[in-house]
């Protein structure tokens, strides 16, 4: 059993006042997250990861499609007894500290008052606010408030760990401490399920990663170290001969460009050492190379293409 | 995952509304029966002092009249309603509505009007439409009407023909005054109670009602006077068959056969009058007509 | 396990309405007025104790139904705008317990207001007098109505912060509440009118509209008059079943509801 299954979810949403113009926040999203697995869902903002997270907690009701985690469908409470949710941006009752709103929501599972307790205490030192735990949570920082977000979602050791972009607001220590959170979680087996838009969280990470653009699934599939070398760089050269330009074709990923004077040409860069061999065999004058800076979604079309992906990327329009 | 299976939730939903206002309908009847006796007694003024009330009303006194008049005519709407016979909060009503606003006219001309009418049909209590109206003529000198409001209730409830006419008379000073003002002074003085007068006055008093109950009560008093004279006129032609005939008509048919009469004559609600056989003029059965209503000036 | 649960978003909301200032603020503004109404009674002859107990109820009541509107308007909404929502219902409980907690956790708070201002009456009630009368007891009636009135009160302010910001289901139950004083004013106006359409019309809203003057026998009460058993079980009745309704619909309407 997977430990969370989407097929064809979609969520429209009804913006204006007056005149409703519908708006699809998530277009037919499948996604099959296997048990242990940590998986990265990537996008840019607004692309519908909190939409989709949502539809997973059952806070927003879809359009069409459906979901199950474990088997069961969401939004059921009896599946919260095994899932842990980060909202993003959390926010809680400001009146309370954290030891009171953690021990107000540990009454919600079948526990001992002993194990409340013990369970209470071991996530306060897990996300380092052992020493707060009598701070109201109306003078915590925003970084604070996600640790305790994040005790909230742990606290009944759940099966599966929903974060919604649990590194958002937090100092570099703190961003250390939550990626070393979630492999801990791994290491216990967990399944953690979260959405950023910081790749290098993702790449730390992540067994697989999901994309999502404007509602929409562009790809899944495995990062891994060696995948990501396989980015390119953009030569400037001064314009050279046809016959010399023809020689660095095969090479470049994109026809180049030429303008100016000068010839711009994309080369993968597994093709670098050739291409700087032949650039000095032919007496080309190089002007520059660098790294091409890719938007997230052709970087990830680029990375998919290469890797032995479950799903081809389907370009978004 | 879908909205809980909505197309159950609403049949719930459904039945739980309609299962509680099951509940609440007998219960809010079973509530007002028990609770009549609360409410009867309730009926007191909570501050019984127009002055105390204004002073409270922070500045909103004329709102608060306006509100204290609407409670008056409720209370002798509802009454009259449930055919009761006494009206005890009205006077004191009425007093705290021109306490807060002396200048709200309606108030001291239908709160008179209904003071002053006799009993299952007003307060009976003429004294004290007087003393409203005389609160309202000092409070507003210059509404000449009042003082016909004043001589009216002089006139026909009172038959003090004497100060009817002196307040006639007085209104009748005012520079805006209607010139019948003056006629109703001497004629009433001259006369007392007569049914021209009477006629005049209702008729007056109908035409310048805004309110449909005073109106609809002028035209019966307005009936009333019609019918009288109507039957006067009618026992006066069959006095006439009679001095012809040497015979009580039978009918209304011989009455017109002798050229005394141009039709069946019919009361100001359109039934016929009826015949006696001693000359004496009725009213139909179905005629709703009423000449004994009130003590009209001639009864006396 | 779910009674735990819904006891536990009770005493929450309970906590949440005690760390608030703005309530004690409050309670201090009646417990003042009922102060006062003790030398109001001094400038009048004969009625300071009704004086007293009209003022004093009157406090307890329109204090209370401030507060109750007050807290009442933020129950729902202020979850959801601040989305502290987010992490509760993402624990093991359904939508209607957190309906149902919130609505019996303001109706614990009022309950706790109301015993407060309440002991302070009786204290002035004592000073004024210096001993209690049996016929005092009806006091209790009149203050367990104005519960039972405030339990309407936050169940029609629960239903309307379900689908209205807290400004518009403050100014929506404020109007009911003086639309459902009204009622019978209603119905009588209905029945002088000759119109049958709207004499129907206006029995329909008398029935359908929350009938607080039912609860009103304050005045009754401050002449020392007993209130019959029957009325107190019927109010009863009649305010569970209003209740009930309006927290079944305010159930059925967030359950349905997109937390955007």
């Amino acid at each position: 059993m997977a430990a969370i299954e989407i097929s064809g979810l979609s969520k429209d949403y009804s913006l204006g006042f007056w005149r409703k113009r519908p708006f699809r926040a998530l277009d037919r999203l499948s996604l099959k997250v296997e048990r242990g697995e940590v998986f990265g869902f990537l996008g840019p903002n607004g692309a519908g990861k909190t939409t989709t997270l949502k539809l997973l907690t059952g806070l927003i009701f879809p359009t069409e499609g459906t979901a199950t985690i474990l088997g069961h469908p969401v939004g059921e409470p009896e599946t919260f007894l095994r899932v842990g949710y980060l909202p993003e941006n959390p926010y809680f009752y400001d009146y309370l500290t954290p030891q009171e709103l953690l021990d107000y929501f540990a009454q919600f599972f079948p526990l001992s008052a002993e194990e409340r307790q013990r369970r209470r205490d071991a996530v306060l030192d897990q996300v380092g606010l052992a020493e707060f735990r009598h701070r109201p949570l109306r003078k915590f920082s925003k970084g604070m408030l996600q640790r305790v977000g994040i005790a909230q979602a742990i606290l009944h050791e759940p099966e599966i760990v929903l974060l919604d972009e649990p590194m958002s607001g937090l100092d570099p220590v703190g961003r250390h401490e939550v990626r070393e959170l979630i492999l801990q979680l791994k290491a216990a087996g967990k399944t953690v399920f979260f959405s950023t838009h910081i790749l290098s969280d993702a790449e730390a990470l992540c067994d697989r990663v999901a994309i999502l653009n404007r509602g929409k699934l562009v790809g899944v599939g495995q990062l891994s170290e060696s995948l990501q070398r396989q980015a390119a760089c953009e030569a400037v050269l001064e314009c050279a001969s046809p016959e010399a330009l023809s020689r660095l074709q095969p090479l470049a990923a994109k026809p180049p460009l030429v303008s100016g004077g000068q010839c711009r040409i994309e080369i993968p860069e597994k093709n670098i050492p050739q291409f700087l061999a032949l650039c000095q065999s032919d007496g080309l004058r190089l002007i520059s190379l660098n790294p091409v800076r890719l938007s997230l979604e052709d970087y990830f079309v680029e990375v998919l293409r290469g890797s032995d992906s479950e799903r081809p990327a389907s370009p978004s329009p | 995952m879908k909205p809980s299976k909505t197309g159950r939730s609403v049949w719930t939903l459904a039945l739980v509304l309609a299962c509680g206002w099951a509940i609440l309908v007998p219960a809010q009847m079973a509530l007002d029966r028990r609770l009549a006796p609360y409410r009867e007694t309730p009926e007191l003024l909570w501050i019984p002092s127009g002055n105390v009330l204004r002073s409270l009303s922070l500045g909103h006194n004329g709102l608060l009249a306006d509100l204290y008049w609407t409670r008056v005519v409720q209370y002798f709407g509802a009454r009259r309603l449930q055919r009761r016979t006494d009206f005890p909060l009205l006077a004191p009503l009425l007093d705290i509505t021109v306490a807060l606003d002396p200048q709200l006219l309606v108030a001291y001309k239908f709160g008179a009007i209904f003071l002053s009418a006799p009993s299952s049909y007003g307060a009976a209590e003429p004294q004290k439409a007087i003393a409203l109206l005389r609160r309202g003529i000092q409070a507003n000198p210059e509404e000449w009407r009042l003082w016909h409001d004043l001589g009216f209730i002089y006139y026909w409830d009172l038959k003090d023909y004497r100060a009817a006419s002196e307040a006639y008379r007085e209104g009748s000073r005012h520079p805006d005054a209607a010139p019948w003002m003056q006629v109703m002074a001497a004629v009433i003085e001259e006369k007392g109670g007569n049914r021209e007068t009477s006629r005049f006055l209702w008729t007056e008093i109908h035409n310048s009602a805004e309110d449909e109950t005073i109106r609809k009560n002028a035209s019966m008093h307005l009936e009333t006077l019609r019918a009288l004279d109507d039957i006067e006129e009618l026992e006066r032609l069959a006095g006439r068959f009679r001095e012809r005939a040497g015979r009580w008509p039978q009918s209304f048919q011989e009455m017109i056969a002798a050229g005394l009469l141009q039709g069946i004559p019919a009361d100001p609600q359109k039934y016929p009058y009826q015949l006696q056989s001693d000359g004496r003029i009725t009213l139909h059965p179905n005629s709703e007509v009423k000449l004994d209503y009130g003590p009209s000036p001639e009864a006396r | 396990m779910r009674s735990r649960q819904t006891l536990a978003i009770v005493l929450n909301t309970f906590r949440e309405a005690v760390r608030d200032r703005v309530l004690y603020n409050l309670i201090a503004f009646a417990l003042i007025l009922i102060a006062s109404a003790l030398l109001f009674g001094q400038i009048s002859i004969g009625i300071q104790k009704t004086i007293l107990l009209n003022v004093g109820l009157s406090a307890i009541s329109i204090f209370g139904l401030l507060i109750a509107i007050f807290l009442g308007i933020g129950l729902v909404y202020k979850e959801m705008d601040k989305r502290s929502l987010y992490a509760l219902l993402s624990k093991p409980i359904r939508r209607r317990q957190f309906i149902i907690g919130k609505f019996l956790g303001l109706n614990f708070t009022l309950l706790v207001n109301t015993a407060l201002m309440s002991v302070g009456l009786w204290a002035a009630l004592y000073y004024l007098m210096r001993r209690f009368e049996p016929q005092d007891l009806s006091v209790w009636v009149a203050i367990y109505f104005i519960l039972l009135e405030l339990s309407l009160v936050t169940a029609l302010c629960l239903f309307f912060s379900c689908f209205a910001t807290p400004v518009l289901s403050a100014v929506f139950t404020f109007m009911a509440y003086v639309i459902g004083n009204f009622a019978a004013d209603i119905r009588a106006f209905g029945e002088l009118t000759e119109n049958n359409l709207l004499k129907g019309l206006t029995t329909v809203l008398y029935y359908l509209l929350p009938n607080f003057s039912d609860f009103n026998v304050s005045a009754w009460v401050s002449h020392g008059k007993p209130v019959a058993a029957e009325v107190v079980l019927l109010n009863t009745l009649y305010a569970l079943c209003y209740d009930a309704i309006l927290v079944a619909a305010a159930v059925w309407i967030f359950s349905r509801k997109d937390l955007k």
